[in-house]
């Protein structure tokens, strides 16, 4: 058999791929479909018998008040979390995009929480944050504040968490924004100082706008990284003695209550069906942002 | 445009705000040389000094395997990785094929899936296939990604047709095209994409918190995060593993900056 050229390079093409898109079928797709399977069964692992119950798991959820509560939580990590971390990292990358010597070691400094083991500093937080004998409380109180009760408040645990996420994510939000303000030509701050406009002005009239496409970028980065939030709750508010959950789960995210309900409880219907809601949402929010976010940059 | 200024007010702003960063990592290290009732002084200078920590912590559990086994999965991973994903972007970018948009559209749509929907379907096979505690179990998520063959793809397409067309002529398979004049080009988005995958894999907590139940086998944060539940409140020994699983990032860290830095600039552009 002979093959054309174009015919070979199709070969090799489909060769090249091969075992990729196997991979991609066997473990990627074939389970996304399995997870919506187990959803409608009620699926026990150690029990033989996984009956069909429809949307009975969903119902469930819907009327359970932890899933609410872990709903509610993730909500408030994503409407808290997501701003405060672009804005913070924001005022960072103006900062030291202003420096003209110096701006590699801050760049570094800012940056290093990003590389480091979550599991490790959510650990260092945790000690951080103790309520007696944490370092944080001994500097409030050294300097005349009272101690507060931080991981054992049911208020003050989840920001103690969201203050975590933050921490850890201004490095990388940092760079990417620092990376955008360099691509604005200078020239336009130039011509528009020169037309009387104050620097307050250049940043919503200039900065802003061209900035655009980096905070969609990072809009949805974050927002979709922060709805998956686990390993942080998990060992900050978890672990030995405490409630993974933190105080009457007052932390409990969404996939810490995925995690509970499948791999603590077995059962995997609920959780399953739990997944498929964060996937909705991660969905819908990735639409709407991405629609709602490029509208804007248009007027 | 103002003159050359030096800028001490953004100075000083970064200056209190970098205290904030480190700090963390200062007291971690601090409490870990720390004993006894000095654990819990403010001081960041312990009063005596000791490894004690360390020496309980490396030889009480099996710190080193889960050393081993982290880098064992984040190295291979990464591997497995950087090759599948150049050479499947190379090919949705530079070789023409039927079904080509249909099979790209079946990877991208991959990536809408949370991993969180998928660990109870591998959960499952983990233990049907009895692959329970094993380096696979580990491993198999993680073999390609979805994102790196996207951002492969957009860096190859970068390339002139010209350029492979000139290698084809010379008489290179079409492996020799991709692997002697494609990859060459492309190499700082390469090196973007191992830091990536390394820093992922090695980080993972969910699945590998899932998919093993041997100590021997635990990574290195699901180790971490079992004795830290354990050793509570034994603070200098939980900042001794703390320690011990920082450090090595952050020398690696040190060494490759320029790139990894680079490297984020690089995909956070063409993201």
């Amino acid at each position: 058999m002979k093959l054309t050229i174009k015919g070979r390079q199709a070969m090799w093409a489909y060769i090249f791929i091969a075992v990729p898109i196997l991979f991609f079928i066997l473990i990627r797709i074939a389970p996304t479909l399995f997870a919506f399977n187990i959803s409608l069964h009620e699926w026990d692992i150690l029990s033989q018998d996984k009956p069909f119950v429809f949307f009975d798991n969903f119902k469930t959820l819907f009327k359970d008040n932890i899933f609410k509560k872990a709903m509610g939580n993730t909500v408030k990590y994503v409407f808290i979390g997501v701003p405060l971390q672009l804005i913070i990292s924001l005022c960072i990358a103006l900062l030291i995009n202003r420096l003209t010597k110096g701006a590699g070691i801050f760049r570094t400094i800012y940056f290093l929480p990003y590389v480091t083991s979550t599991v490790a500093v959510a650990w260092v937080w945790r000690w951080m944050f103790m309520k007696q004998g944490g370092v944080i409380n001994q500097i409030i109180t050294a300097f005349g504040g009272t101690a507060q009760p931080f991981l054992d408040s049911t208020g003050q645990a989840i920001y103690v968490v969201i203050a975590n996420i933050i921490w850890q994510s201004i490095g990388f939000n940092t760079i990417i924004f620092i990376a955008g303000l360099k691509q604005i030509p200078r020239t336009y701050y130039e011509a528009s100082s020169i037309d009387g406009a104050s620097p307050w002005i250049q940043f919503w009239k200039i900065t802003i706008p061209l900035l655009n496409s980096t905070v969609v970028y990072l809009v949805v980065m974050a927002t979709i990284q922060t709805l998956q939030v686990f390993t942080q709750v998990f060992n900050i508010t978890g672990g030995g003695q405490g409630n993974p959950g933190g105080p009457v789960n007052s932390t409990l995210s969404l996939v810490l209550y995925i995690y509970q309900a499948g791999f603590m409880n077995n059962k995997m219907g609920l959780a399953s069906a739990a997944t498929i809601i964060l996937f909705s949402i991660i969905i819908i929010i990735t639409i709407i942002q991405l629609k709602f976010l490029t509208k804007k940059v248009e007027y | 445009m103002e003159k050359k200024k030096i800028p001490i007010g953004s100075i000083i702003l970064l200056t209190i705000g970098g205290v904030m960063m480190v700090f963390p990592f200062l007291w971690m290290f601090s409490t870990s040389l720390k004993s006894g009732v000095d654990i819990y002084n403010i001081s960041l200078i312990p009063k005596k000094a000791t490894f004690d920590a360390y020496k309980y912590v490396l030889e009480n559990t099996k710190f080193l395997s889960w050393f081993k086994n982290s880098l064992l999965i984040a190295g291979i991973t990464t591997i497995s990785v950087l090759f599948f994903d150049t050479l499947v972007g190379y090919t949705f970018a530079k070789l023409e094929f039927k079904g080509k948009k249909f099979l790209f559209f079946l990877i991208l749509s991959t990536l809408m899936v949370p991993t969180e929907m998928l660990i109870i379907p591998w959960y499952m096979m983990v233990n049907k296939f009895n692959w329970i505690n094993t380096y696979w179990s580990l491993l198999f998520p993680g073999l390609t990604s979805a994102f790196g063959i996207f951002l492969m793809k957009q860096f190859f397409e970068g390339i002139p047709n010209d350029l492979l067309e000139a290698a084809r002529i010379d008489g290179l398979s079409e492996f020799g095209i991709f692997w002697r004049a494609a990859v060459p080009l492309v190499k700082p988005a390469i090196s973007a994409l191992a830091i990536f995958t390394f820093l992922g894999n090695w980080n993972a907590f969910l699945w590998p918190v899932i998919a093993v139940d041997s100590p021997e086998i635990y990574t290195l944060p699901v180790g971490l995060a079992l004795f830290s539940g354990e050793a509570y409140n034994q603070w200098n020994l939980v900042m001794a593993g703390a320690t011990i699983a920082t450090i090595p990032v952050l020398i690696v860290f040190f060494i490759f900056q320029k790139k990894i830095i680079e490297g984020i600039h690089l995909t956070g552009l063409k993201g």
